[in-house]
């Protein structure tokens, strides 16, 4: 039996990844084992075929090609001068120069296999965490030096330290699963696959601060994620992973899915709860923080995807271990993801301290469309558009933030020379518009005075005027706003501005 | 074009009440228990209609004002059927930096519909959405349940050839 890999996430399958599985699985002989993806998306649908000395793939392959390949020697793994092979995957100069600590399974298991999961060193950070006390447990996150993955970079072990502090019968761990910033998809793959590994790094926040029940607040645009997460979470309460006894342990904690319902502000954490007690999304004030009054008023965590998925390694390997990796205070990896007009877009973990032109030349080969690239967003709508002058600056968080910019969720988007940047910063005012929340007064109406001012400057109305309005009403709404959605969407305006001039006159 | 025309006016099925109380009062339980039931109700009929608000509130105990706030401040909730096929196409960032904005007007000429807009027949909806996290091989459309990367204007012509 040959055995053949082809991913289920779904990139893969928006590009034929079902139909090329479909066709191989009609072949006598062969295992079709449907994985998630490597993160190489610009070879999907990506075909492996396991070989004594690894897994040798295929892309893209298009379903048409199928046949054309299997005749040509495809599932022989030894016969690889036929188009389309690549060589052995984890060879690949992509793969070899990573670091994939958070995505080590992601692409090579079966997301919904226990077995599998454990066979690759799933489980052994719950294990090791039981063996702890919870304080132990917290101290072995501060010590790692994980901050949120999910923009902010508040170090993650501090806030478990004032969750595990607080005293209540009822606690909460919530993962934020709300991935709505354009050019991240690192949640939403990892969620693909595999699932096991967010079940397990939110039960051991869980035990470290005490908590019992865990909410995953999952955005509706992700059904396979949301499908893959309701039934790992059905087989890890069969494992005894989750439910009344964990591994034995005595220690009782259960998780749900709850899904979004297309508010971009939901990814803010105060508005992912108000969102998941049923209400309208809306901003609470801070404070008091989530830590100590979060969902229905208890203490929570709150911790995005990334940061829930890396505790398991850490707890696994040791902190010293993850802090090995990194730069300053950004410490361990990230996972970097390249999207947009990018030749080679898809997932890099890599430690933090990579310049932002190794991972838009090196690993994305520049743009597809061929032309010179003129900008990068980075950190999602919300983050600064950095031009090629500036692509010597380091992932890093404190580097990013003394160029104005910030590292956020680690998503790039790519842009080329065809980009009018005046219409982009439009772009982030008209999003703020429709997104905001409405709560407080310098996003709900900061944001449509944005997109009369910049609309002014563009048609040469009192140019400069205007400018020097639209950097006021920046100022106003850095500083004005209750959260992150007003206070930053003047940061992809104001780079824009200053280093894209060229491009805000008639 | 038929002549066959559905009307995108809320027209509550007979019967209708009793399952939205059946939904309301199978979920009532879980926590913040609104927006599963909301979802579902849309699973099941299709669209959120005004007279499922007060069945709602009156299972959870709550203002009609309140589950009248949530369902419109969530853009997934419809107010209206949709039509057979629902058309999104993804507007963010990355999505634009390869076409998407041309895609989408080139979907709406073919169409004849805006965004959040049903043709005149029902056949279809056309919807933005803001990212469906598939940026590295955009433009993103989803069509009905299954999402299509790398979308051109001709391909879309393709897709929404086989769909209708």
């Amino acid at each position: 039996m040959t055995k053949v890999y082809v991913p289920t996430d779904a990139a893969a399958r928006s590009v034929g990844a079902d139909e090329v599985a479909e066709r191989i699985t009609a072949i006598a002989g062969v295992e079709v084992v449907r994985t998630g993806s490597r993160g190489m998306l610009w070879l999907e649908p990506m075909v492996e075929v396991e070989t004594p000395e690894g897994r040798v793939g295929y892309g893209p392959v298009a379903p048409e090609d199928v046949d054309g390949l299997v005749a040509a020697g495809m599932l022989r793994g030894e016969v690889r001068d036929i188009g389309a092979c690549l060589g052995l995957v984890e060879e690949l100069p992509w793969m070899k120069r990573q670091q994939r600590l958070t995505f080590a399974r992601v692409g090579v298991v079966d997301p919904l296999s226990a077995g599998d999961y454990t066979a690759h060193g799933g489980i052994a950070g719950l294990r090791r965490a039981l063996s702890l006390t919870p304080a132990e447990v917290v101290e072995t996150v501060v010590d790692s030096g994980l901050r949120g993955r999910g923009g902010a970079g508040f170090p993650t072990g501090i806030k478990w330290r004032t969750v595990l502090g607080a005293q209540s019968d009822l606690k909460f761990v919530c993962c934020n699963a709300d991935e709505g910033d354009s050019g991240t998809f690192a949640d939403r793959m990892l969620i693909e696959g595999d699932p096991f590994t967010l079940i397990e790094g939110m039960t051991i926040a869980a035990y470290a601060v005490g908590a019992t029940e865990g909410y995953v607040y999952l955005r509706s645009e992700y059904p396979d994620a949301v499908a893959t997460l309701k039934e790992a979470i059905e087989i890890a309460r069969v494992e005894g992973w989750l439910g009344a006894d964990v591994l034995g342990s005595g220690f009782t904690f259960d998780l749900h899915v709850r899904v979004g319902a297309g508010a971009y502000i939901c990814g803010e954490e105060t508005s992912m709860l108000e969102s998941l007690e049923g209400k309208r999304g809306t901003v609470r004030a801070k404070p008091p923080i989530p830590a100590l009054e979060g969902l229905f008023g208890r203490p929570t965590v709150v911790n995005n995807v990334l940061s829930l998925a890396t505790v398991p390694t850490i707890l696994a390997h040791g902190a010293e271990a993850y802090a090995a990796y990194g730069v300053g205070r950004s410490l361990g990896t990230s996972v970097f993801q390249l999207g947009g007009n990018v030749a080679r877009g898809g997932i890099v973990e890599t430690a933090f301290g990579i310049t932002l032109g190794e991972l838009v030349n090196d690993f994305g080969g520049g743009t597809s469309s061929g032309r010179p690239v003129r900008a990068a967003q980075v950190g999602g709508p919300l983050g600064a558009y950095l031009p090629v002058e500036q692509f010597d600056l380091p992932m890093d968080y404190e580097a990013f933030a003394a160029a104005g910019a910030m590292v956020g969720h680690g998503g790039i988007v790519v842009f080329d020379e065809t980009v009018d940047m005046a219409s982009m910063a439009r772009f982030a005012f008209e999003f703020c518009a429709a997104e905001s929340c409405g709560k407080c007064t310098p996003c709900r109406v900061g944001a449509v005075r944005g997109v009369e001012t910049i609309d002014r400057i563009v048609a040469g109305d009192d140019r400069q005027k205007n400018l020097v309005l639209l950097d006021d009403l920046c100022e106003l709404m850095t500083d004005g706003s209750l959260c992150a959605m007003g206070g930053l969407t003047p940061m992809p305006v104001r780079s824009a501005v200053r280093h894209f001039g060229e491009d805000f006159t008639t | 074009m038929t002549s066959e025309v559905v009307a995108t006016a809320s027209v509550p099925v007979p019967g209708r009440a009793q399952r939205v109380l059946e939904i309301a009062t199978e979920l009532r339980g879980l926590r913040g228990s609104l927006i599963p039931i909301l979802h579902a109700i849309q699973e099941d009929l299709g669209y959120v209609d005004q007279g499922d608000i007060p069945v709602v509130a009156d299972v959870l105990n709550i203002a009609v004002a309140e589950v009248h706030g949530v369902v419109t401040f969530y853009k997934d909730f419809r107010r209206t059927p949709a039509g057979r096929t629902t058309v999104a196409i993804c507007q963010a960032e990355a999505c634009r930096s390869v076409g998407a904005v041309a895609l989408a007007d080139h979907a709406k000429r073919s169409t004849g519909c805006g965004f959040g807009e049903t043709s005149a027949d029902g056949r279809l909806t056309l919807d933005e959405v803001f990212c469906f996290g598939n940026c590295a091989l955009g433009p993103a459309v989803q069509v009905g349940d299954k999402l299509h990367g790398r979308v051109t204007p001709a391909r879309l012509d393709a897709i929404l050839g086989e769909a209708r």
